[in-house]
């Protein structure tokens, strides 16, 4: 228990994904939590490929997890703006709303 | 020992607010517990030696993306309270898929193990404490070997910015504003009027 190994991290970015998922379940109406959900999500994957790096004395992975903060930061400012004209165009941002395409 | 302590403290903290993120009410307070998994996930970070990432966690998610969402839930006027109807109805589909994906994930970290000829492909070596930090490590990699994907990187950036002001700009209508143009091509003649009023009367 003393010794904190890979597992120990592994398991902890494995509970951080599955509450993201959850979130997305969870908050199925909301897209600025289901939002912050995926953000969630993206923090488990960068713990795992940190956890491995240090383990395994790679660099690599911290390498990766610097272009996976990059486009998770693109994604989040880029899916805010669409979520800002939506609002501006429909009043609302109801997940059950956005359905003008029939997707 | 301390470093056991640190690591549940900040593995408990992390995972506390990752659960109040998805289940709280409000979501200003989403975004502020947010904020503190975060921290805590910069504290993992250094705890395991990445030092770089976690002051990088810090600046860009604490300082930009966290305070993004806390603008937008601000500036939109949502009734958050209609959007949690249905949150008991989506509860038991969604606790049985987290269970089984979490059951699953749980089952492989337990029984993975790594391939011996692993260590032959380490390319660069993280740097002992002490020889070189590890900013300067990863800086060195990052501006040798992935100098293609930084390059990469910063595109992705620049797509994101000119997107963002491309979806969000608008032409305002009915604001003021000065047209120097027409301002210069104003003649006396067309401005000025004389009027001649009669006395006990108005124009």
């Amino acid at each position: 228990m003393l010794t904190i190994g890979l597992g120990h991290y592994l398991s902890v970015a494995a509970i951080l994904f599955t509450l993201g998922i959850f979130g997305i379940f969870l908050n199925r109406k909301n897209v600025i939590v289901i939002l912050m959900s995926i953000e969630l999500m993206l923090l488990a994957v960068n713990i795992n490929l940190v956890a491995f790096s240090s383990y395994q004395n790679n660099l690599i992975g911290q390498v990766f997890a610097v272009f996976i903060l990059t486009v998770a930061a693109a994604e989040a400012a880029i899916g805010l703006a669409i979520l800002v004209v939506y609002f501006r165009n429909r009043g609302s941002i109801a997940v059950e709303d956005i359905n003008m395409m029939k997707g | 020992m301390i470093q056991a302590l640190a690591f549940y403290m900040f593995a408990f903290v992390t995972v506390a607010s990752g659960v109040l993120v998805i289940s709280l009410k409000n979501p200003v307070h989403s975004v502020l517990f947010l904020i503190l998994a975060f921290f805590n996930a910069a504290g993992l970070f250094i705890l395991l030696g990445a030092e770089f990432l976690a002051m990088i966690l810090v600046v860009v998610y604490v300082g930009a993306v966290a305070v993004l969402f806390m603008f937008v839930v601000m500036m939109l006027d949502i009734n958050f309270v209609k959007m949690r109807q249905g949150f008991l109805q989506y509860l038991p589909i969604g606790g049985v898929i987290g269970l089984v994906l979490l059951a699953e994930l749980l089952v492989i970290v337990g029984g993975w193990q790594l391939s011996p000829e692993l260590a032959g492909h380490v390319v660069a070596n993280t740097p002992a404490i002490g020889v070189t930090t590890n900013t300067h490590a990863l800086g060195q990699l990052i501006y040798t070997h992935y100098i293609y994907l930084f390059e990469a990187a910063g595109m992705i950036l620049l797509l994101a910015m000119i997107g963002a002001i491309l979806l969000t700009h608008r032409k305002r209508t009915g604001s003021k504003k000065q047209i120097i143009r027409d301002q210069l091509a104003r003649r006396a003649e067309e401005s000025v009027k004389l009027q001649k009023v009669e006395t006990g009367k108005g124009i």
